[in-house]
């Protein structure tokens, strides 16, 4: 993959933000994407939310830097886009999707676009503006969203070329396998636990003998 | 990093009784047994602020020689000038004692009886409250909510009755077979009663001057949740019947400030523990803290002592600060009038400066006396150097005399780093006098956002003024290099073509 492809391709998350049907279509159908720059989204969008975070002024920002983790905001950007991934390709397949899992990444990295202009943009204006001026923050932050979970529905749309009504429900079906993932990888951590406890005792028990 | 601070407070906690130990002894130097909460609700160690001066207890006073004997589970006490009336109930009786300018404390009179006009002697049965007005037009007078006797007497000094209020007759304000039984009285400066009057959840029973029954007041909201609120609408009226009645809670103690206002608490968890009631019984407490006033925020269950602060008393101090008295863990929560929390001490035990039964709080000046209905004793509290810093920055500062109040601020800081209202009256300083910047600083480090904002907008304006030769810069290259660049390329595309 030459440079002038890989910036193309990076380019293009400024198309879907404006034209997402088309956009997404594109993306996966014409080749438009590459993982390389949805991994570089996704970097970024780590990158943008660290930022947002530590640089906010603290009129918007109640983050308490005596506990504040880069890994954990890392895991918070990084853990619900795997999950996702993986929920709704498994969930798609069934519901004969026509995305593979590269591509449902792509387009949920190519989604994070409008998000990473807006939260960036909002680091300097923070420092612009009262909070009691901060109705245009939050306003700002609000859209930032929004736009967001439009574009991972139009995402999800075209990639599995579904109709709109089909990808609401399966959208809504993606939450509801994450919970039930979320929930057996807690049981099967509690219970491999409480496995390793149990032998670690058993195996003090013998060498105390 | 949580669970750093944990144990740090932990060993703080577990070394306070040591230190504080030889504190007392050497009766100078800090006993790190206070604390506050800083603006992320975790406790941290405070120079102390009040210091026991004094520990009272009956068999130590003297009236003409003689002793007057321990306390009997007292209930109440009251400050009248350099006065302290306690209500001894367990032996019905008031002992009034005299605080003395040399830090000594003696007897001054032990009253059994009152005295009916025509001289007849009656006797108390076990008084909860006794009040002794401070106000012009009743100055000195005393009020005895002689509890089992079912009434209140207002006294005068000789203990001659001035009036006896007994059993409002009205009966479509109170049960006919219920007791009445008042337990603590404040009498604001018009004479009229307010009574807190055991098994009462309607709020605080008023008397006029002649005691007469006016009514209740203020009694606190019912709080019904909504999921209960739906069974409600679901269940038969025979269901209904038979659930918990949702009544009010009770009052379970009432001070009257300077300003006329009813300082009340109350034990239960679901209103606001403590309250401050206008003439009309509403709440007007300023609460623009960080947290409501509630005492602890953070709680264990070590030793069977769990669950939030439970708070029976409250007195308000001459800069309309207050301090209420928790009987959970015997601890004293001090709140500025702006609802912050200054400082908290004292601790379950049975040492001076703790408390196992705390049940009546009084002041006299900024001096403080809490009551022990379990030690029987009083203990007295005097400001420290520290504690008089902050009562002096508070002073100024509600007055709106802010460059004093800041000059104490910086005191207080020289002393206590962790002290969160100083930075925000140091900044309020410095907004006053138009040093934006340092303004903002200081109100960042305690996060007071609405405050930053107020200084930031004026540092902006200022910014803006100052640097308008930006914009006016901005809006020209604005103008003119649109057309320019249009022209160039509308060129070069000629000469392209060409």
């Amino acid at each position: 993959m030459s440079r002038a492809e890989y910036f193309r391709s990076l380019r293009y998350c400024l198309y879907t933000m404006r034209r997402p049907l088309t956009g997404f279509w594109d993306l996966i159908h014409e080749k438009k994407g590459t993982m390389a720059a949805a991994h570089t989204l996704i970097g970024v969008a780590i990158i943008v939310q660290i930022m947002s975070l530590v640089l906010t002024n603290f009129q918007f920002n109640w983050i308490n830097m005596e506990t504040f983790s880069a890994w954990i905001v890392l895991a918070q950007v990084l853990i619900p886009v795997i999950l996702w991934v993986v929920a709704n390709w498994c969930l798609t397949t069934l519901f004969d999707g026509k995305g593979k899992m590269s591509h449902i990444y792509m387009g949920l990295a190519y989604a994070h676009a409008p998000m990473i202009l807006i939260n960036a943009l909002l680091i300097p204006v923070s420092h612009m503006i009262t909070f009691e001026e901060g109705a245009f923050y939050w306003t700002f932050a609000t859209v930032g969203t929004l736009w967001f979970v439009l574009l991972v529905l139009c995402a999800m749309k075209e990639i599995h070329d579904y109709s709109f009504g089909k990808t609401i429900i399966t959208s809504l079906l993606t939450i509801f396998a994450i919970g039930v993932m979320l929930f057996i990888f807690m049981m099967f951590f509690a219970v491999v636990s409480d496995g390793v406890v149990y032998f670690y005792s058993l195996y003090q028990e013998v060498a105390y003998r | 990093m949580k669970k750093c601070i944990c144990i740090a407070l932990a060993l703080v906690l577990a070394l306070a009784p040591a230190l504080s130990f030889t504190a007392f002894a050497s009766g100078t130097g800090p006993t790190n047994y206070t604390y506050t909460y800083n603006e992320w609700g975790v406790p941290v160690p405070s120079p102390d602020a009040y210091r026991v001066t004094a520990f009272i207890m009956g068999a130590d006073l003297y009236l003409e020689g003689e002793s007057v004997g321990h306390f009997f589970r007292p209930q109440d006490l009251a400050v009248y000038s350099n006065y302290v009336f306690v209500a001894d109930t367990g032996n019905s009786r008031i002992v009034v004692i005299r605080a003395n300018e040399d830090g000594t404390h003696e007897a001054v009179d032990v009253a059994y009886h009152a005295y009916y006009p025509d001289g007849t002697p009656t006797t108390f049965n076990r008084p909860y409250g006794v009040f002794v007005s401070s106000w012009p037009a009743t100055r000195g007078e005393i009020w005895i909510a002689d509890t089992y006797n079912q009434r209140i007497l207002h006294v005068d000094r000789s203990w001659n009755i001035l009036n006896e209020v007994l059993k409002p007759t009205d009966l479509t304000l109170l049960e006919e077979e219920m007791e009445f039984l008042p337990q603590k009285i404040v009498v604001d400066f018009s004479g009229r009663i307010f009574a807190q009057v055991m098994r009462v959840n309607r709020g605080l029973m008023e008397f006029s001057f002649d005691g007469e029954f006016v009514g209740y007041m203020g009694a606190p909201p019912v709080v019904v949740n909504i999921v209960e609120q739906f069974w409600r609408l679901v269940s038969t009226r025979a269901q209904r019947d038979r659930r918990i009645l949702f009544v009010p809670v009770e009052y379970n103690n009432v001070h009257i400030d300077r300003e006329g206002f009813l300082l009340v608490t109350t034990s239960s968890e679901e209103v606001d523990p403590v309250r401050r009631l206008n003439i009309l019984g509403e709440d007007v407490m300023i609460r623009n803290g960080w947290w409501y006033p509630v005492g602890d925020l953070w709680f264990g269950d070590a030793a069977h002592i769990r669950g939030p602060s439970t708070f029976v008393a409250v007195t308000s101090l001459p800069n309309n600060s207050f301090v209420v008295f928790d009987s959970t863990r015997g601890r004293l929560f001090s709140y500025c009038s702006q609802g912050h929390l200054l400082y908290a001490w004292g601790g379950p035990g049975f040492r001076e400066g703790f408390f196992q039964t705390p049940v009546a709080l009084d002041s006299m000046g900024y001096t403080l006396f809490a009551l022990d209905a379990a030690t029987m004793a009083i203990t007295r509290f005097d400001l420290t150097e520290y504690g008089e810093l902050i009562n002096l920055g508070l002073h100024y500062y509600h007055r709106g005399m802010y460059d004093e109040s800041a000059a104490a601020w910086q005191e207080v800081l020289r002393l206590n780093g962790n002290f969160g209202m100083a930075y925000i009256g140091i900044a309020r300083a410095y907004l006053r006098l138009g040093y934006y910047r340092q303004a903002m600083r200081y109100f960042r480090i305690q996060r007071d956002a609405l405050n930053y904002g107020r200084a930031f907008s004026f540092y902006r304006r200022e910014w803006v003024e100052r640097n308008f030769w930006i914009f006016a810069l901005a809006v020209g290259v604005l103008i003119v290099v649109p057309p320019v660049v249009k022209k160039a390329i509308a060129i070069r595309k000629e000469l392209k073509e060409a």
